[in-house]
């Protein structure tokens, strides 16, 4: 046997050794009917010709590998971000053991969410038993402050009213009468957890600023100074958020975040467990309506919930992920025009600074070729300031953006000679993208621990930036916004520059006659 | 005007597209701007309308396009009779898919692209019975607000109207849901004016109008018309003026209905003779085992 109590091996090198690797064999020579060596080979090279590619891209009926995830998801964490909040899906089981487990694989830290389990019975009479009896339940066990409530496809294809329902469960005394529970219908077959979020912070608004389900007085809008903002749907939140709030202090705006999960996904080991920390407080929430304007800083993250908020009388302003120079310029100086605020001097010179970096680093990226797949505006922030970087992008690929986000950001590649051979391919997977990289043969792929598959087949090295990131640790504590920001993507795209070229580099006297030691 | 958000419901084959086509054309007539949606996935909730069945439903095109967000609102959206907006949710086949989650995709899609601006009246035309949850999206809360109930003197007819009920009244306390009246359309069963009030009247609610069988309105269906377009001049025409009038009058109010029970159902046919009182020793046996 290759491994006793004494010498445990890890899973890496057990399957290597000898009675596994012939036990693996055997099992693909006897049982699997295995094609000869020569015709995977043959298909694996045509797999990647022209021809191969336009027969992918006429795929009509299938997606491998969406690079997406549902609406609750986005609704999760929404609840994520408000003040001892608890996310309480509506639907099946599963659905929920799903997004706790992918939160936390990306974010290290516990994320507490409730179902209201749904089985067969559920799905013939309705789902209204589970909603009385899990809001008891998750009120009583888990003493929240508000329970923020979203559903999987089961409740939605019988059609369950969450409105309704949650009526009843109060006067059936599930919760207080006045206790705050926000809803969203997010059917996990629309749209993807980018919609969720919008339907789900559309959500919380509706109830505090339109009288609770018509159980308070609609509130009457005061206009003050303040400004809210709406991070979006952002793997980089915690660092992100932390960053904004700093930058926000320096130039002495009032502003309130709308959804904070900075805390609650990143909380300190000291002894105590934190089920809810930090996130917007509810009184905020509520006085959000006040503010003088309201900045998303993804637009399609917020396609409802812009509308809803300019309804009110608010200003309203979308921003596109803004990652580097120019597009934290915009970003400032909307925020600086809306508040009537002056841009410290301080933060001038950390523009300075990421000006400065991206000036001594410009010769390793200038002219580099990369493919970029995320979110939509992840996308289009990315996109944007690999331009500014001088380098090329050739593919922008969003599963879940829309023929309008393409026209967008063909108008991006347009406004520079760096953007002229890139194409954007709204609703395309990962297996359209492996088509693309091997014809388009970009230098760089970026995107989320997904696209690890895609480098191991094409060889082309992979950069780190999206959600979600399992494979690498600590990368959201770092922000992707602010000077700052736009310093931690540069290092990130140019460490994988410098990996691949020490890679390529490091045989003495065949790939290596300079012994190179600066880059 | 504030919008006007109704609902016509009743047992299959009963006459509701007939009935609602007909009432909503001669509300055109009054000068109200309506908008039709069928939530049947037949797709004839609009026929009369367009002097054709619309092929172009939401659910076909949304399936053709891959998507529902792929959709226009002008590629679902005709325009009939008077300028009636005519839209149908379509569905699926008999025997596959899932038609009540049409329905839901369906009114979403409709009010998320803004068909519900500058119109008076939108008008939910819902098959057969609240079968499922996806049937009762168009009771729910800010949809509609009065449902008119299509019956006539018959058993089943009746039953389906006080099912009906039932799905109103679980709606109706938690949104603003109300019943706006029975609509009784003749079908010459015995003493059917009188049940139909008599229901009515159990139930809370009133007949709003009986409407008298006529030979006219098949001759209209058989050219895709509603009498109001085909014999303006006719009675059954001005039948459905009366109607569309009391509708129109009724503004929007409405009534939580009192569901009955079978029994109650049962006994209330008996007092009219319409069926004989039950010799209970008598259930079950054979008309040998009577003879004896």
């Amino acid at each position: 046997m290759p491994q006793n109590a004494d010498q445990v091996l890890d899973h890496f090198e057990l399957f290597r050794q000898p009675e596994y690797k012939d036990m693996l064999a055997k099992k693909k020579a006897e049982f699997e009917q295995p094609v000869e060596a020569e015709e995977v080979a043959r298909v694996r090279e045509w797999a990647k010709t022209e021809e191969y590619k336009d027969l992918n891209f006429s795929r009509e009926a299938l997606t491998v590998n969406p690079a997406k995830a549902c609406q609750p998801l986005g609704a999760v964490f929404v609840a994520a971000g408000f003040e001892k909040t608890l996310p309480f899906v509506h639907g099946s089981q599963g659905c929920v053991a799903y997004y706790r487990s992918h939160f936390t694989r990306h974010f290290k830290e516990p994320t507490s969410c409730v179902s209201s389990s749904m089985t067969e019975d559920a799905a013939v009479f309705g789902g209204l038993n589970n909603m009385v009896d899990g809001l008891a339940n998750a009120y009583n066990l888990y003493q929240p402050k508000m329970i923020a409530v979203s559903t999987t496809c089961m409740a939605e294809v019988i059609g369950d009213d969450l409105n309704a329902f949650i009526k009843t469960a109060k006067e059936k005394g599930s919760v207080p009468q006045e206790f705050d529970v926000t809803f969203a219908h997010t059917p996990a077959f629309v749209g993807s957890h980018i919609t969720g979020y919008d339907n789900a912070m559309k959500g919380v608004l509706e109830h505090f600023w339109d009288g609770k389900a018509k159980t308070a007085e609609p509130l009457k809008r005061k206009a003050n100074k303040k400004i809210n903002f709406l991070g979006g749907f952002d793997g980089y939140t915690v660092g992100n958020n932390r960053e904004i709030k700093r930058i926000f202090d320096m130039m002495n705006v009032q502003y309130t975040m709308l959804c904070d999960p900075s805390e609650v996904w990143d909380t300190p080991t000291d002894g105590e467990f934190r089920m809810y920390d930090g996130g917007t407080t509810l009184e905020d929430a509520a006085n959000a309506i006040h503010a003088k304007a309201t900045i998303s800083m993804q637009q399609y993250c917020t396609e409802k919930t812009l509308p809803f908020i300019e309804a009110h009388g608010q200003e309203v302003k979308a921003f596109n992920h803004p990652v580097g120079v120019e597009a934290t310029d915009e970003f400032i100086m909307e925020v600086a025009r809306l508040t009537g605020v002056e841009i410290p001097e301080e933060l001038a010179k950390e523009r300075g600074r990421l000006v400065d970096a991206i000036a001594d680093s410009n010769a390793h990226i200038h002219g580099k070729k990369f493919a970029i797949y995320g979110d939509p505006d992840l996308c289009y922030g990315l996109a944007k300031f690999v331009m500014e970087l001088g380098g090329e992008p050739v593919v922008v690929l969003a599963t879940n953006g829309g023929k309008a986000w393409a026209a967008k950001m063909q108008e991006l590649f347009d406004s520079s000679p760096f953007g002229a051979n890139c194409k954007a391919y709204p609703g395309k997977d990962l297996w359209h993208m492996r088509s693309l990289l091997f014809t388009e043969k970009p230098d760089f792929l970026i995107g989320n621990t997904y696209g690890k598959y895609l480098e191991r087949d094409t060889g082309i090295p992979l950069i780190r930036i999206g959600f979600p990131i399992f494979d690498r640790h600590h990368k959201h504590r770092y922000p992707v916004w602010g000077y700052q920001g736009g310093l931690n993507v540069l290092v990130t795209i140019l460490d994988r520059i410098f990996e691949h070229m020490d890679a390529t580099t490091n045989v003495p006297a065949s790939t290596d006659y300079s012994y190179d030691i600066i880059r | 005007m504030s919008l006007r958000q109704i609902a016509f419901y009743g047992k299959g084959g009963i006459g509701k597209s007939t009935t609602s086509q007909n009432t909503l054309a001669a509300l055109a007539d009054l000068g109200q701007r309506i908008l039709i949606v069928g939530c049947d996935p037949k797709a004839d909730s609009t026929r009369l309308m367009l002097h054709a069945k619309a092929q172009d439903t939401i659910l076909s095109l949304a399936a053709e396009a891959g998507s529902v967000e792929d959709l226009e609102l002008e590629d679902v959206m005709k325009i009939g009779y008077k300028d009636i907006r005519c839209v149908e949710s379509g569905g699926p086949e008999p025997g596959v898919g899932c038609a009540g989650r049409g329905v839901i995709t369906s009114i979403n899609f409709l009010e998320e692209n803004g068909a519900y601006d500058d119109i008076d009246y939108v008008s939910y035309d819902v098959l057969g019975d609240v079968v499922c949850g996806g049937f009762a999206m168009p009771i729910r809360e800010n949809k509609a607000q009065e449902i008119y109930i299509v019956m006539s003197g018959e058993m089943m007819a009746m039953y389906a109207a006080n099912n009906i009920s039932k799905g109103i009244l679980k709606y109706a306390n938690s949104g603003g849901v109300r019943l706006g009246g029975l609509i009784c359309n003749e079908r010459q069963t015995d003493k059917e004016l009188e049940l139909a009030e008599n229901l009515a009247k159990k139930l809370g609610t009133e007949l709003i109008h009986f409407v008298p069988r006529d030979n006219i309105v098949q001759h209209a269906e058989l050219r895709r018309m509603t009498v109001i377009e085909y014999a303006p001049d006719s009675n059954q025409a001005n039948e459905y003026r009366q109607l569309a009038q009391k509708i129109h009058d009724n503004a929007g109010k409405g009534i939580i209905p009192t569901p009955i029970s079978m029994d109650e159902l049962e006994d209330m046919l008996m007092e009219h003779g319409i069926m004989k009182a039950i010799d209970e020793t008598q259930v079950g046996l054979t008309a040998e085992q009577l003879a004896v």
